[in-house]
């Protein structure tokens, strides 16, 4: 498996990355090289072993239903590049 | 040629918590704009999720209902996509081990059992809410509300069972039903608490690979589903008729102009990258957790709908309409133990109980004619001290009175008078008064004696019980 001209421009869009079209190569090459990584753990035979879905030991970390003060919504609005009557202003987006 | 539907759903349901799945946001709906959000809602740097464990029960409690399995190890998954109001870039779910797998339930259409398959449920975040159309908006700016976001819910992917527009409504009903008799979910598609996407595809009868289908969305209400399904399978008709193809895309419902629109092709299908989310550890349901949840499930409606048939021995219809929500069911029982006649309690809370509920617009545990109230009406009526047509004014009266009901049945002078001796002699009087109408009844005119009963019950001022009145008469008329 290898990354090509056609995978950098989807992932470039999928991710938002203006990527200028005479850097593809070079995203190409360091892309195959952690593929070609993997590859070799692919050589290891993993049969027997079962799926990791996380690096920590523990299961369960839960928290009761339970209501507790929000921020302040000056405060939730503080970072906010535009803001308006309590909301985020965002350029206008057209239905998904 | 003739034409087959195949028809999923894919249901979301806003689960009735009080926190929000991953933080402790008040899910409470309608207040000012982004008040119910924080760190972890509003993704800023470094915050972490923690898992609302009353989630968890909800979900399970939904794949209990639907005789799912439950994947006793569960995992939550990333859904990368951009969007204004999803803050994080993507939104937990669930993908490769969602909670519950592999469960059906049971829809009946014109008299007709049906098992439809669910394929999965999974637990998962709302994202947030984006304001466009409306006048106070500039209209190169969108606004975003961040209370919705976080706020749980499951989602309910049906198999492509579906035949019909009919089928998926009763379905849709069903599921709307269950929720609510668990008590995950209020079930208000007006206001989005529960939401339906439906997947459709046409196939000549007879052939077993699937058509090109169509996704459906917008459709708040179950007539509308049931509208836009059956838009979109005559659309999809006259397309293959016309020699054309059909377009994988989704539609937007518009029930303004009853048409569906196109939102999205498949040009820009997305690609959500799903993969497992590391800040959230896989949940494990021990035994203990399952049997907890499950000490806490109600009776379902089905189940219901059955004993009520067996214990009462009401007809299929009645049980069926009185197990239609768990309110009326839990009136209906209230009821029905004080009176001890499952028939007659059943036609009033079906008739006047339902009619006040709706007039009202009030559910049946907050009607001001409550259960008992209903039920010692019931037993007047039937120790004979009210008529069934006096027992309907009580219950009016009842409204808004609060005494109890023998007190209001006095008050109002319904009092029947069922006392044989002043009976008999209203009726002697009656017979008395009327010697030509005697000598005919005598003579073979035997519908004469309906004369008689409406002299007596004038007589008695309506008080009069007209089945006793009606006995002495044909006892005193044979002498």
């Amino acid at each position: 498996m290898s990354v090509n001209h056609d995978d950098i421009k989807k992932i470039a869009s999928l991710a938002r990355l203006e990527i200028p079209e005479d850097q593809y190569a070079h995203y190409a090459g360091q892309l195959n090289r952690i593929l070609e990584y993997m590859e070799k753990l692919n050589e290891v035979n993993t049969d027997d072993v079962a799926p990791m879905y996380n690096s920590l030991e523990r299961t369960n970390v839960t928290r009761p239903d339970q209501v507790r003060p929000s921020l302040p919504q000056n405060e939730a609005l503080k970072n906010a590049p535009l803001k308006g009557d309590g909301f985020f202003r965002v350029p206008k987006v057209v239905k998904k | 040629m003739q034409y087959e539907a195949v028809i999923g759903l894919e249901i979301h349901a806003q689960l009735a918590t009080q926190s929000k799945i991953f933080c402790s946001c008040s899910t409470a709906f309608g207040a000012a704009p982004n008040t119910q959000v924080c760190p972890v809602c509003l993704a800023l740097p470094g915050a972490l999720p923690v898992l609302n464990e009353q989630v968890v029960s909800f979900a399970l409690k939904m794949g209990l209902a639907t005789r799912s399995r439950i994947n006793m190890t569960n995992q939550f998954a990333r859904k990368n996509y951009f969007y204004a109001d999803l803050p994080k870039g993507y939104q937990i779910s669930q993908f490769e081990l969602p909670i519950c797998e592999h469960g059906h339930l049971n829809i009946s259409v014109d008299g007709q059992y049906k098992q439809i398959g669910i394929t999965r449920i999974h637990m998962e975040e709302d994202a947030g809410k984006s304001i466009h159309d409306e006048s106070f908006v500039n209209r190169s700016e969108s606004l975003v509300d961040l209370n919705r976001c976080g706020v749980p819910l499951i989602e309910i992917v049906s198999e492509p069972d579906m035949r019909s527009a009919d089928e998926a409504a009763a379905y849709l009903t069903k599921i709307r039903q269950l929720v609510r008799y668990l008590g995950i979910c209020d079930g208000n598609m007006e206001e989005g608490s529960l939401r339906c996407d439906a997947n459709v595809s046409i196939r000549p009868v007879g052939q077993e690979s699937l058509g090109v289908k169509t996704e459906l969305k917008n459709m708040n209400s179950i007539k509308n589903v049931e509208k836009a399904i059956d838009y979109e399978i005559k659309r999809q008709i006259d397309v293959l008729e016309d020699g054309g193809e059909i377009v994988q895309e989704t539609l937007l419902w518009d029930p303004a102009k009853n048409e569906a629109r196109t939102m999205r092709g498949k040009e820009d299908a997305h690609d959500y990258r799903y993969f497992p989310d590391p800040d959230l550890v896989p949940v494990v349901i021990d035994d203990t957790w399952l049997a907890k949840v499950r000490a806490d499930m109600p009776e379902l409606p089905d189940e219901r709908r059955e004993r009520f048939e067996k214990e009462y021995g009401l007809p299929a219809y009645d049980a069926e309409v009185l197990t239609t929500s768990r309110e009326t069911a839990d009136y209906f029982e209230e009821a029905v133990i004080k009176t001890n006649t499952p028939k007659r309690t059943a036609n009033w809370v079906m008739g006047e109980v339902m009619r006040l509920s709706n007039e009202l617009n009030l559910g049946l545990s907050r009607l001001p004619v409550t259960a008992e109230k209903l039920a010692d009406l019931i037993r007047a009526i039937e120790q004979g001290d009210i008529s069934q047509s006096a027992a309907k004014m009580v219950f009016e009266a009842l409204r808004t009175r609060k005494e109890p009901v023998a007190e209001l049945i006095d008050q109002l002078g319904l009092r029947q008078v069922s006392d044989s001796g002043a009976l008999e002699e209203m009726v002697s009087k009656v017979l008395a008064d009327h010697p030509e109408e005697v000598a005919s009844y005598k003579n073979g005119r035997k519908n004469v004696i309906g004369f008689f009963v409406g002299s007596v019950m004038r007589l008695s001022k309506g008080k009069a019980d007209p089945k006793r009145v009606n006995e002495i008469l044909t006892r005193k008329l044979a002498e």
